[in-house]
């Protein structure tokens, strides 16, 4: 199989690099290579992060570049546009539907862009989901990256009972029940209605 | 044991300590090397601990060397520089059982002050380094590195990037091997560095760097793949990944060790490719050898010295063009911040409400330089906010340093801070010190230190009481103050700064993302009351963002409810309501 490139962005404390290890390990235990790369600056929280998943027969360097990206996950509105040109021509682009104002916003040094997932559209074929709100009824904001990911499954691949095992498998023991409602959930929505 | 796991570059290192037979190890976080420290602790087997500073943790290893066990080092490329003094005349005793300094270099300054290159400083001490270009290189590098410590009497740097350390892939797991311990023996002329014995050693260093050179062909990590013959790399650690990834048939030359090189190797590789590129991540360290050889080839002249390469940079150097296929977007830059509830955020604003310079230091709150904050002036290295000032003082006079204050963590106090604040105390100093005292090494991710009372390996330990230490070094003044308390900080700073007398404040409050911090409260806006003015905007908290009608809104997912915002309120629009 040709090596499939997945990006995931988002903004620190999302949980984005959770959701990185478990798509690794998903590949893994399809008996594929994987190369998995966390890019972390400075601070513990409210930087950019993001994590590139590489799976395939053999994969070479453990990044994701420009052009390249498969699937673009992106925890945020604003984080999505900053990465969207790392999608290929035909990439598709899963946003978790929020808006968190960077420092530079605050301050007022810049706007938050108005629309930006209509205009991501406009290029990119772009999924929503309000992870926010799905995680809330679960009365736990803390499942959200599992709801992501759940709803960006289908377009990573592998079958859901790999991603269900996989899930159980990385989540701490004791959240495990919440997270696999939280997959099934995202998982549930992640159908055509929902592209924007 | 064949067992295939999914490994963190740094978790593989521990790996191969462990599987090595190490038998200690001893280090000071610093990042991209931290985890490897973290990881390695989980063995029993081994005895891993947190060093005050590099010099020291190196100082280590080299005892526990010196006694005939097998040892290990670990820090970041800083770190090294902190560790010279040591690793210089390491490389002239040589070792008693194996030892290996593992230096994470960081070029794209994910977390550093500068972007040096740790294959100069070995080339200059004479110290072989070995380069790893994924997680089953990383483990299998480190036990190639006790093989050759051993065999050539060396210690061996294995140098590794932010790129290597932070990536996952699969590593086979193997058993540990059990060392004996050698045999202690005293030998002055080998381990007592005095000017007779060094004249005779720094002979045998260099007799054994050549015979490392020569012998360098026939090592396993050296690995020559002869494709396509027009076109070769020379390349080494993760930029082998980029070639690869490129041109996976061109032929290449991978050095596993980048000091010293094999000039065999370079002959045969220069001999049957006709046009060959070196691809080396920063300093040209391989290619001033080759050229040094006369061989013609490409390199520094078409690749960067800065950041970090990537396969899109060979692409546009070789084909003028890269893969992508979409405009990068101009996006409002989302810069690291400081947590909701952070201590340091709590100072910063009093400093800035006093219009207070600050001489900053490594850590979390080196972001007290950028906006809304902006009191720190200079950052450099690791203690260097107290000799700093120290210098502007006796430099432009003590009315100088009257609206400055020098900041520093409490990790970094003890790193190298405490030899600052013992030469101003000599030097009869003025100056106001503060410790940003919050009980952990926050930066890297919440390690312990002499001042937490754990040790890396769980323990209880004595903690360091850093207001008696700063007394007993003859500090004439030191205040410890709650961080969050505003008023008494302000109060306390406005005494220290105005007086002649050198004093120290240090500030208590638990860095917010340590394990078992639980907030009572949390702050709300008063929709009514808030005249939406902005004031509580001019903290940088990112839990506190405007409405659409320009009212203040603070996100209770985020806030930890330090009370820092209710504070800058005039209008007392901000409530706390207790935790459900």
């Amino acid at each position: 199989m040709m090596t499939k490139n997945i990006m995931i962005v988002g903004v620190g404390g999302q949980g984005t690099l959770l959701t990185s290890r478990i798509i690794g390990r998903a590949a893994l235990a399809a008996g594929l290579d994987v190369k998995i790369s966390e890019v972390h600056g400075m601070a513990q929280r409210g930087g950019s992060v993001v994590t590139f998943v590489r799976f395939g027969e053999s994969v070479s360097e453990p990044v994701v570049e420009e052009g390249q990206a498969d699937v673009v996950i992106a925890f945020e509105r604003l984080e999505a546009l900053r990465y969207a040109h790392f999608l290929k021509k035909d990439g598709v682009l899963v946003v978790n539907d929020c808006r968190i104002d960077p420092m530079t916003v605050v301050t007022g040094a810049r706007e938050y862009p108005e629309n930006i997932l209509d205009g991501l559209s406009d290029a990119h074929t772009v999924y929503a989901v309000d992870g926010r709100a799905v995680a809330l009824a679960l009365k736990n904001s803390k499942v959200l990256n599992s709801v992501v990911l759940g709803f960006a499954a289908r377009h990573i691949g592998f079958d859901e009972a790999l991603w269900l095992d996989t899930v159980e498998k990385t989540v701490p023991p004791k959240t495990v029940a919440i997270n696999r409602e939280a997959f099934l959930r995202g998982y549930a929505l992640s159908t055509k209605e929902n592209e924007k | 044991m064949n067992e295939k796991q999914i490994m963190l570059g740094n978790e593989a290192i521990a790996r191969g300590a462990y599987e090595a037979g190490v038998k200690l190890s001893s280090a000071y976080p610093g990042t991209p090397s931290t985890e490897i420290s973290e990881y390695l602790a989980k063995y029993e087997e081994v005895y891993t601990e947190w060093a005050p500073n590099e010099k020291v943790a190196t100082e280590v290893a080299i005892g526990a060397s010196v006694s005939g066990v097998r040892s290990l080092a670990c820090m970041k490329h800083v770190g090294l520089n902190v560790a010279s003094d040591p690793l210089y005349t390491f490389a002239y005793t040589g070792v008693g059982g194996g030892c290996v300094i593992v230096v994470a270099d960081d070029p794209g300054l994910a977390s550093s002050q500068n972007e040096q290159d740790t294959r100069m400083v070995a080339r200059s001490a004479h110290v072989p380094v070995l380069e790893p270009s994924d997680s089953q290189e990383a483990k299998d590098f480190l036990k190639l590195g006790y093989e050759i410590s051993e065999k050539y009497d060396t210690p061996v740097i294995l140098r590794t990037t932010t790129k290597l350390a932070h990536s996952q892939s699969a590593v086979t797991l193997c058993e540990r091997t059990e060392v004996a311990d050698k045999e202690y023996e005293r030998n002055v002329t080998k381990y007592v560095m005095m000017p007779s014995s060094a004249i005779g050693r720094h002979k045998v260093v260099e007799e054994r760097e050549n015979r490392l050179a020569v012998d360098a062909a026939a090592l396993p990590c050296n690995k020559m793949e002869l494709c396509d013959k027009r076109i070769g790399f020379i390349t080494a650690g993760i930029a082998y990944q980029y070639v690869k990834e490129v041109l996976p048939n061109a032929s290449v030359l991978k050095f596993g060790m980048t000091h010293p090189i094999s000039k065999a190797l370079v002959e045969e590789f220069c001999k049957n490719v006709e046009t060959v590129y070196i691809f080396e991540e920063l300093e040209p360290v391989i290619e001033e050898q080759i050229r040094a050889w006369g061989f013609d080839v490409k390199g520094k002249e078409l690749f960067t010295k800065q950041g970090e390469y990537s396969a899109n940079l060979l692409r546009r150097v070789l084909y003028g063009k890269d893969e992508a296929v979409f405009e990068k977007a101009d996006v409002p830059a989302r810069p690291p911040i400081l947590c909701p509830g952070c201590p340091h955020r709590s100072v910063f604003s009093v400093l800035k409400k006093l219009k207070i310079h600050a001489s900053g230091d490594i850590g979390c709150y080196t972001l007290g330089a950028v906006a809304p904050l902006g009191v720190i002036d200079t950052t450099v290295c690791m203690g260097a906010s107290l000799s700093a000032l120290h210098g502007m003082e006796k430099g432009r006079g003590k009315e100088f340093i009257k609206n400055w204050v020098a900041v520093i963590g409490d990790s970094t106090f003890l790193h190298t801070g405490i030899n600052s604040l013992i030469g101003m105390v000599y030097n009869k100093s003025t100056a106001t010190v503060m410790i940003l005292d919050n009980r952990t090494t926050g930066m890297t991710g919440h390690q312990d230190h002499a001042a937490t009372g754990k040790t890396l390996k769980g323990e209880d330990t004595y903690a360091i009481d850093l207001a008696a230490l700063c007394r007993a070094v003859g500090v004439p003044r030191v205040f410890e103050v709650d961080a969050f308390d505003t008023k008494e900080l302000e109060r306390v700073i406005r005494e220290s700064v105005t007086g002649d007398t050198l004093t120290v404040i240090i500030t208590k409050a638990p860095c917010v993302l340590l394990k078992g911090q639980k907030f009572a409260s949390k702050c709300r806006v008063v929709s009514d009351a808030c005249r939406a003015c902005g004031a509580c905007l001019r903290i940088g908290c990112p839990a506190i963002t405007k409405d659409a009608d320009g009212r203040m809104r603070i996100d209770a997912t985020m806030c930890n409810g330090c009370g820092l915002c209710k504070d800058q309120c005039k209008f007392g629009a901000i409530e706390t309501v207790v935790n459900e």
